[in-house]
Parts: structure tokens; sequence; C-alpha cells
């Protein structure tokens, strides 16, 4: 498979990325060669085979519903490049 | 006073205990060191006030008799782990003048143990790259050089700067990260010990996330021993990440020099790749012959799915860095461009603080994620990962206690000789060194002699899980035998 210029500017905006017109078909052609290279696992049989969600047998430790790190507002705004109040300073989302 | 840089942290630990030097010392032998050494580019932030104050505490602590393990012993940090007040970079432009509110647990753990902390150590970006050319703060230059060339090399990555520092003795170990051999690729390049521990050994907890299935701390210190030492204190169970694993930390200085005889060698006929250089198959064989003789049985093994590893990393690594990385969006903390909405602000701050192989891999990686491709390619290489670690599995259900293979597929390379025009170019340096992330399994990396240029070139030994202490007394084996190439003499100044 490969890649078109559309589709490398649809996954720049997935991907929330600004990419100029022209560093667009640079980006295609690395991402071609890349595609390319691991294009030789369409050839792996993996019928029956479980995909892996850990390397290690392990059950998923969980914790207690509770809240642990409250009350650290300077902490977590601490190095916010806009706040104001406690909160974070983003442009206006909502008309 | 002789040049206290020059000691191992095992001789230096030594000579604390024994008040042949003061921590403050030792530590200003280490400022002084790496103020000679900003040719290097090693350090993208040096802490000596810090350094100097821990440095004051140990010397307290070792006259009332209460030293702790690694007491007054000078490390330097990879600036991918959150240290407390103190610039975490990453090496991306994106994070500049970031000042983590919070301590990674793996530092953490070496401060309860006594360490000081001489400053940040450069990386690749986000510690994808496997050459140390990919940091925002620039490349790091590796100490060694080809006999008769000054041409810069490149100390390996994405742990150069850690490599670079253990091999210049501005530090006496290390901290470094491992996605696809980003500890063993530069210890192997810079003639320095680094070790992958297994999955789960040390705790993620304020790493900064590239491959959360992936990624794993180690140190890289000049030798066997120091590096033993530095993991114990590492390592360790951790409540704040959940893969890290509940299983006491063995004292893994205890195995070395410990017997090899009777273990089992697994010697995988798939990593003699064509075109495998002479130099670096016949370092392999002298790898052998080495365990060998010190009593180990060799036995030639298959793992089948090894040719594979390396394009299902470019999947799986990709696809986890696309989704770790959304959360550098210019709100909460670093670089923020202004835009004329919210959208706009994400894309230009994203676009300017990510340097190009961080952009090309959450691209890559957010492709492969997306709806109509999933399966193609994240399912499948995750189902190929199956089939990597179920190789390994079987090889060590058949009786093989470690398998030894090549570190890298040459010695160091020039700065800008490898990757310009295709990036799959530079990551072919990974090849030996991927399918043991893939798998999660240990992997320690010794030098084994020198190239005909007068490089390092490393083996590479692969544990079973939570075995680290067998590849430690085998990586002992293999130091003993080899020939000492001992470190780079000073030219940087």
């Amino acid at each position: 498979m490969s890649v078109d210029l559309a589709t490398v500017r649809r996954i720049a905006h997935l991907a929330r990325i600004r990419v100029s017109e022209e560093e667009a078909p640079f980006l295609q052609n690395e991402i071609n060669s890349i595609l390319s290279f691991v294009e030789e696992l369409n050839a792996v049989d993996v019928s029956g085979v479980e995909p892996m969600t850990s390397v290690l047998p392990m059950t998923m430790k969980k914790r207690e519903d509770v809240v642990t790190d409250g009350e650290i507002v300077e902490k977590v705004l601490a190095n916010a490049p806009a706040r104001e109040d406690g909160f974070f300073v983003v442009p206006k989302v909502i008309e | 006073m002789s040049d206290l840089t020059r000691l191992t942290l095992a001789q230096a630990r030594e000579g604390l205990a024994a008040k042949k030097f003061s921590a403050v010392e030792l530590s200003q032998a280490f400022i002084a060191a790496m103020a000679r050494a900003k040719s290097l580019n090693a350090f993208i932030v040096e802490t000596p006030e810090k350094a100097l104050e821990q440095a004051k505490a140990s010397d307290e602590r070792l006259a009332r008799g209460e030293a702790r393990p690694l007491e007054g012993i000078p490390l330097g940090i990879k600036d991918l782990y959150a240290t407390e007040g103190v610039q975490t970079t990453a090496a991306s432009h994106i994070l500049e003048g970031f000042v983590p509110q919070y301590e990674s647990t793996v530092t953490a753990n070496l401060w309860r143990d006594g360490a000081t902390m001489l400053g940040k150590l450069n990386l690749d970006e986000f510690a994808m790259g496997s050459s140390n050319e990919t940091s925002y703060f620039g490349p790091v230059i590796s100490p060694w050089r080809r006999s008769g060339s000054d041409a810069k090399l490149v100390p390996g990555g994405s742990s150069g700067g850690s490599a670079a520092a253990v091999a210049a003795r501005l530090c006496l170990g290390a901290t470094a990260t491992d996605t696809g051999g980003s500890i063993r690729q530069p210890a192997a390049f810079t003639g320095t010990v680094g070790i992958k521990p297994t999955y789960g050994r040390c705790s993620r907890f304020g790493i900064v996330a590239f491959a959360s299935s992936l990624d794993q701390a180690g140190p890289i210190a000049q030798n066997v021993r120091d590096t033993a030492i530095l993991l114990r204190s590492m390592a360790g169970h951790d409540p704040k990440d959940t893969t890290s694993v509940d299983a006491p930390v063995p004292d893994y200085e205890r195995a070395i020099g410990a017997s090899v005889k009777g273990k089992v060698i697994g010697i995988p006929k798939e990593y003699r790749l064509d075109g495998l250089s002479a130099e670096i198959g016949a370092l392999w064989d002298q790898g052998v012959a080495w365990l060998r003789a010190a009593g180990a049985e060799i036995r030639e093994i298959s793992l089948p799915h090894t040719k594979h590893a390396l394009p299902a990393y470019y999947i799986v690594a990709p696809a986890e860095a696309s989704s770790n990385l959304a959360r550098y969006d210019g709100v909460r903390y670093g670089l923020r461009k202004t835009g004329k909405d919210i959208v706009d602000l994400y894309e230009l701050t994203r676009a300017e603080g990510f340097g190009k192989e961080v952009r090309r891999r959450i691209m890559i990686g957010t492709y492969v994620l997306s709806a109509g491709y999933y399966d193609a390619y994240y399912l499948r290489a995750q189902k190929i990962r199956s089939l990597i670690k179920r190789d390994f599995d079987l090889a060590y259900e058949a009786g093989v206690d470690a398998i030894l293979t090549p570190a890298t597929p040459s010695a160091a390379f020039a700065l800008g000789e490898k990757g310009s025009s295709d990036p799959v170019e530079m990551y072919l340096n990974d090849v030996f060194t991927v399918t043991v992330n893939m798998a999660g399994l240990p992997g320690l990396v010794v030098p084994g002699g020198l190239s005909a240029e007068g490089l390092p070139l490393g083996l590479q030994l692969i544990g079973r899980p939570f075995e680290e202490e067998t590849i430690f007394s085998l990586g002992q084996v293999i130091e003993e035998a080899a020939p000492k190439i001992g470190l780079p003499e000073s030219w940087w100044g």
C-alpha cells in the first residue's frame, strides 16, 4: 500500500501537525518508504495467533477509585503557557 | 591525588568508604571534567550546584557511618527522566523550559540510595533515533575516533548522551532508556556496558513515554559490575506504574563472578544475516569461544520470526508514540504557538515543536491506527509480536539459559552518514536489539573488541525474563576474556 498527497494531508490533520505544501511530497516519499519496508509482514501467516496485549503474563493491577492527587492546582498549572484563576486558557472553542 | 574521574563506580564507592577522598572532591572532579567537555554536547543541562549540595550531605552521612548503596556517586540522568525542579525536555523544542513538579521513580530510587546528579543528558528527540542526531539541542559527539581520523562520530542513540558521558568519564554511570535498542546500541558504539532489564523490572513512572509496551529504563556504566550496582538501585516495584512487577530485586552485584559452567547458550542462526560483516561475524565467533572456554554449553537455536521484528517494531512503536505524544498540545505545558482557533493552535504548536523524525513517526503511527488500516497494520504487527515472543519461549523451554548475538551490524558511523535520504537505512541499526523489546526480555551489551578502524564493538546477551543475574554472570566472563579496550583518551579538552 502507498499513500497519495491527499492522504498525507489527511493524516497530518488527524495527527494535528501542520504540513506545508512544500513539505508534503517529502513526507509522502518517506512514509511510502516505511510502508514498503513493512510490506513483507503481509506474507506472514498469522491465522490463529492472538495479538500481544502484554509481554508478561500478569493481570492488570487496579487501585481504589479514590482521588489521590487533588489539591495541587499550583503544581498542575506550574508549566502552563497561559493560565487564569486556576484554569488553563485556550482560544475560544464554542462561539 | 590521582584523577578521580578515572575510577570505576565500584572503586569510587570503596574510596569513599575508606575516606581516601570526599564525595565533594569526587563531584568536583566530574564537574571540572564536564566543563572541559562542552564540545561533546553530552549534557543539555548541567546541575553542578545540586551535585555539590547532594555530595555535602553524602559526606555527612559517610562521616556518621550511614552510607547508602550509592552514597556520593555522581551520575548523569538521561533527559527523558522527570527530575523535580530541573528542566526536562526529552531533547524536544516542545518541552523546552518544562520544569517537572515531580520526580521519576527511577531517579527517586537513585537519590534514596545516595547518588548525586551532575545534570541531564542529551538524547535523540523523544528517544527516537539511533545516532543522537535528532536532538533539538544538537548531536552528541562520541569521544571515540577512528584511528588516524578526526571525523566526528555518533555515540549511537537514543541514549547517546548517557553513553558518551560514561565513555568520556564525565560521570560514573548514567540512566538510559531502551525502546528498540536505545541503551544497548550506544553502549556498543562507545565501549561501555548497558542493560535493558526485563519489561516491568523498572518503573516507567516519570519517564517521558515513547512506546509504552516497549520502553524500559536501565543503566549504562563502564563495566558489568558498575551496571549491576546501578540496576539494583533503579529497579523495583512501583504502584504508580501498573506494568511494574511486584517482585523482590536481587543483589545483582553478587552474580558477578558466579560460575557459568553448564549454562546453555543459544546461538540463533537467523541472526547470521545476509551481508553480515566479516568483522562482526568474527567477534560473535570469538564470544562463543570465550563462553565455551568458561564451561558453557553452546547450542544452535532457531528464532524463525526474527526477520519480522524490525518491520513490526516500525508499526507498533510509532502507533504507541502517536498516542503518547498527543499530550503535547500547547495547552498544559511546553511550547505554544498562537492560532486562530484551538485546532490551529494544536497544529502550529506541534508542527514547530516536534522535529522531523518525531513528526514522521507520529504520522506513521496515526496512519496505521486510522480507520481501515488498524487491522492490516497494527493488529497484524501485534500478532507477529506474539510469534516473536513464542520463538524465545520455545528456546528457553528447551533449556537455553541465555542467547548470544552481536549488538550492532557495524561500529559507530560518522555524523550525517546514515539515514539522510531514506529513514529505513537508520532503522536497520537496531536489527539485533529490537526483538528483545518486542518480547520484553532482558538484554546486556558488553564490549567484545575493536573494529579494524579502532572502534568498539559489542556483544549482546539475551536472558530469560527476570534472570538478569544470569546475563550479568555471562557478561562478566566476556568482559574478563575480551581484550581490554579501555576508554578513549581526551582530545576534547
